[in-house]
């Protein structure tokens, strides 16, 4: 059974949002996706996936509040506590058992209602062993950048040109709330935070929400809509420990690729796929992930992105969105919306950022500091 | 549709307090149902883990820290999280992850660890409020269900002394648990009557306790349970989930609507079309012993207002024509939320298989169902196994 994306909602990006509750936001890009897919959710959507954590959301049981802004009430609904490819992922699995043949897919971000933000990541440390260390829980992503650009062999430089690539590229994106002309002496000269991690390096968060629609092929036909449709999907975990995981490839990233080539029959990623979006919380992670998921060789995504080929008219465009760095990290709804990024440029409907001729896109995300879990989908406009 | 069934379950005690980490009890469980399953981590293709709020723990993303106690390393892992629900609705989370394809054996692990909280779990469910409608009330857990308990025996003139004996019967049936927290011998209705009032009408031993533990499952395909040769697979023959609206004060509490719709779900699927000639046995969710009676009725295993007689003629004891929660439940057991799969989903699985030791039920059964149910009475995942 194929199984295709058929409507795509996006709601913000923007620092905050004051006016909007949650449940507004989410609304809103609800109201959009079902519009885009033609369909009415209290009676053609079977099932309902929210992607979410309590600590994000401020609640005791987030699960609690995710029916009623998406249509869900006395339906099928359930919180995956992942990233918004993990509810992707989910919808897709719920969708292949048979069982449902529509699945909305929801993740939001609601990062500017947080007061803590510092204080919550340090609550996801090993409450014994790394939590009383205490400091910024950035300073994971510090060593893992030293230990990736020395054992690759990329450089801060390299590091600076995703930075100037993505916020540049968000110019051209109405939902992006990070979009700057930025070069690369701005970002080499910005504040040193977690070193060798500079200010410019990390990525603003950002509130919003994505919604997706996905259907089976029957259903979709039925529906009178043409999908672009997920070829594949993967997810995986690295060790959880910050003394046992690898730091200086994104092991998480590789494992979700494999399982998701395999399923979408890739054999040859950097050739078989036009285009990338992948997760640039912090600008190395961007070079770190080409590199895992096959799509750069090992210690050559820098230079592919100092030469200008992950650029919007390079070979292989990377982050054609903007990316986190200019659009805004908005947490779990990260991953749906590279995958949203992704559908639309297939779909031909990205305006001013489109890419020519695509066929092929894959999308990735990773659950930020201080988690190895990541998630990876690819999607095509042929089955 | 693929078929999948549950080869191997383990769990660990339920107790108030335990020594071991959340890494630890989730560890201790995958354990003992790989070791059942008769499999190791490397035949495994996905893992699936529930555990409820992160404020127990003081962990944010605790599904991430306890991950690898979970033998997630290396491996495609999802956390589920639907309150109370996740008892039940991450098995179905492993039926899907095989059903569809794209595993042939999962794990499923629930953990919880609620003395971690201190000074009692209560102060987490301060925080699962509406925070503008709710919260300045200042309302807690209890108190709501004591409005459902007094609605529902309201509406069906049910009097305290028959929802008693469901406590009564759980916490006797637990003695035959080897995991179990409150079993009592020799408890009777007079003492649950006596007991310490806390919300009328809810009194202290109308209530699970709350508790630390874990469960785990091996799920496998048609496939798979031949490749392994399985000798006593217990099907998954069909699944449901629901959820109501988050405005809990908007609907009339003296019926599960969730839990049918849920039911329905999971009936249509095991083509089930009258529950109560074609189930042989139930475990629904009884946290308090008016939600048993309440469940029997939202799965439709009979008609409304009819559990507490069913109870009071003693059909639903382990001996009787719908023995239910065989286990001793989580009023007799513990209620330690996620991990609840055990004495749900894993009680169904060791009945079925003829594990169940003391607590088997004597005559042949070939069909039981379960549930869970949480958030703010609002949930339901319903979940009917078979030979």
């Amino acid at each position: 059974m194929k199984v295709g994306i058929i409507g795509i909602g996006i709601a913000g990006f923007r620092t905050t949002t004051p006016e909007l509750s949650w449940k507004e936001l989410t609304y809103e890009a609800a109201a959009k996706a079902y519009k885009d897919a033609g369909v009415d959710p209290r009676k053609d959507v079977k099932a309902f996936v929210t992607c979410a954590e309590d600590y994000w959301e401020g609640f005791g049981i987030f699960d609690e509040f995710t029916p009623d802004q998406i249509g869900g009430a006395l339906r099928p609904v359930c919180t995956i506590c992942g990233d918004g490819i993990h509810g992707l992922a989910t919808g897709f699995m719920q969708i292949q058992t048979g069982l449902v043949d529509v699945v909305a897919v929801e993740a939001h971000s609601k990062i500017s209602d947080l007061l803590t933000y510092e204080g919550v990541v340090q609550h996801a440390l090993d409450p014994i062993w790394n939590k009383p260390l205490r400091g910024h829980p950035f300073y994971v992503a510090g060593l893992e950048m030293n230990a990736f650009l020395r054992a690759s062999g990329n450089t801060e430089k390299h590091c600076a040109a995703v930075v100037e690539k993505n916020r540049n590229n968000a110019m051209r994106n109405g939902i992006a709330a990070y979009g700057a002309n930025v070069d690369l002496n701005d970002i080499l000269t910005s504040e040193k935070a977690f070193d060798p991690l500079k200010k410019l390096d990390i990525s603003g968060l950002a509130d919003g929400a994505v919604v997706l629609v996905l259907a089976s092929d029957v259903a979709a036909k039925k529906l009178k809509r043409k999908p672009v449709w997920i070829r594949g999907v993967g997810w995986a975990n690295d060790s959880p420990s910050l003394e046992t995981r690898e730091w200086e490839t994104a092991k998480y990233a590789e494992l979700a690729a494999q399982m998701a080539y395999r399923l979408a029959k890739v054999k040859n990623p950097a050739r078989e796929i036009d285009f990338a979006e992948v997760d640039d919380k912090f600008s190395y992670k961007e070079l770190q992930h080409l590199e895992s998921l096959g799509l750069a060789k090992k210690g050559q995504a820098g230079k592919m992105t100092a030469n200008g080929d992950t650029a919007l008219d390079g070979k292989f465009p990377v982050n054609a969105s903007g990316g986190s760095l200019g659009c805004g990290d908005v947490v779990e709804a990260s991953g749906l919306h590279r995958v949203a990024e992704v559908a639309l440029q297939l779909r031909g409907d990205s305006g001013k950022r489109q890419l020519d001729g695509v066929k092929v896109g894959i999308a990735q995300s990773w659950r930020g500091i201080p988690s190895t879990s990541g998630a990876v989908a690819i999607m095509g406009v042929n089955q | 549709m693929r078929k999948v069934a549950v080869i191997g379950a383990g769990m660990t005690l339920f107790r108030r307090r335990l020594m071991e980490t959340p890494k630890e009890l989730c560890f201790e469980a995958s354990r003992m149902a790989l070791d059942s399953a008769g499999i190791e981590m490397k035949d495994v293709d996905a893992v699936i883990s529930g555990s409820a709020p992160d404020g127990f723990d003081g962990v944010h993303m605790k599904g991430e820290y306890y991950s690898d106690g979970c033998g997630a390393y290396g491996k495609p892992y999802m956390r589920v999280f639907v309150g109370g629900g996740t008892g039940v609705f991450s098995a179905i989370s492993g039926w899907y992850h095989i059903a569809s394809g794209l595993a042939d054996i999962a794990l499923i692990v629930n953990e919880e660890k609620m003395s971690s909280c201190m000074p009692h779990p209560q102060s987490v469910f301060a925080y699962i409020w509406d925070p503008i409608l709710d919260r300045p009330l200042k309302p807690n857990l209890v108190w709501i269900f004591a409005m459902e308990m007094n609605r529902y025996m309201t509406v069906h003139k049910i009097k305290k002394e028959d929802i008693a004996l469901v406590a009564v019967k759980n916490k006797r049936n637990a003695v035959d648990h080897p995991c179990a927290q409150l079993a009592d011998p020799n408890i009777t209705v007079e003492d649950v009557l006596n007991s310490e009032v806390l919300a009328w009408p809810v009194q202290r031993l109308d209530i699970s306790p709350p508790s630390d533990g874990a469960a785990a499952l091996v799920m496998a395909s048609e496939d798979a349970v031949k490749r392994l040769h399985v000798e006593t697979p217990v099907w998954m023959k069909g699944v449901g989930w629901c959820i109501d609206s988050t405005m809990w004060t908007d609907r009339d509490l003296y019926f599960p609507e969730y839990v049918a719709s849920a039911a329905k779900m999971a009936y249509k699927m095991a083509k089930i079309d009258n529950p109560r000639k074609q189930i042989d046995f139930a475990e629904p969710y009884d946290p308090f012993d008016y939600k048993e009676l309440h469940h029997m009725e939202g799965l439709l295993l009979c008609k409304k207002g009819e559990a507490p007689i069913l109870t009071r003629e003693g059909v639903t004891q382990r001996d009787g024509d719908l023995p239910t929660c065989p286990s001793g439940g989580l009023l007799g057991v513990g209620n330690p939320i996620a991990a609840t799969m055990g004495v749900k989903i894993g009680e169904l699985y060791w009945q079925l298989s003829g594990q169940a030791g003391k607590r088997q039920i004597p005559h042949e059964i070939k069909t039981g169902v379960t549930n869970a149910w949480g958030d703010l009475m609002q949930y339901g995942a319903v979940a009917v196994m078979g030979v």
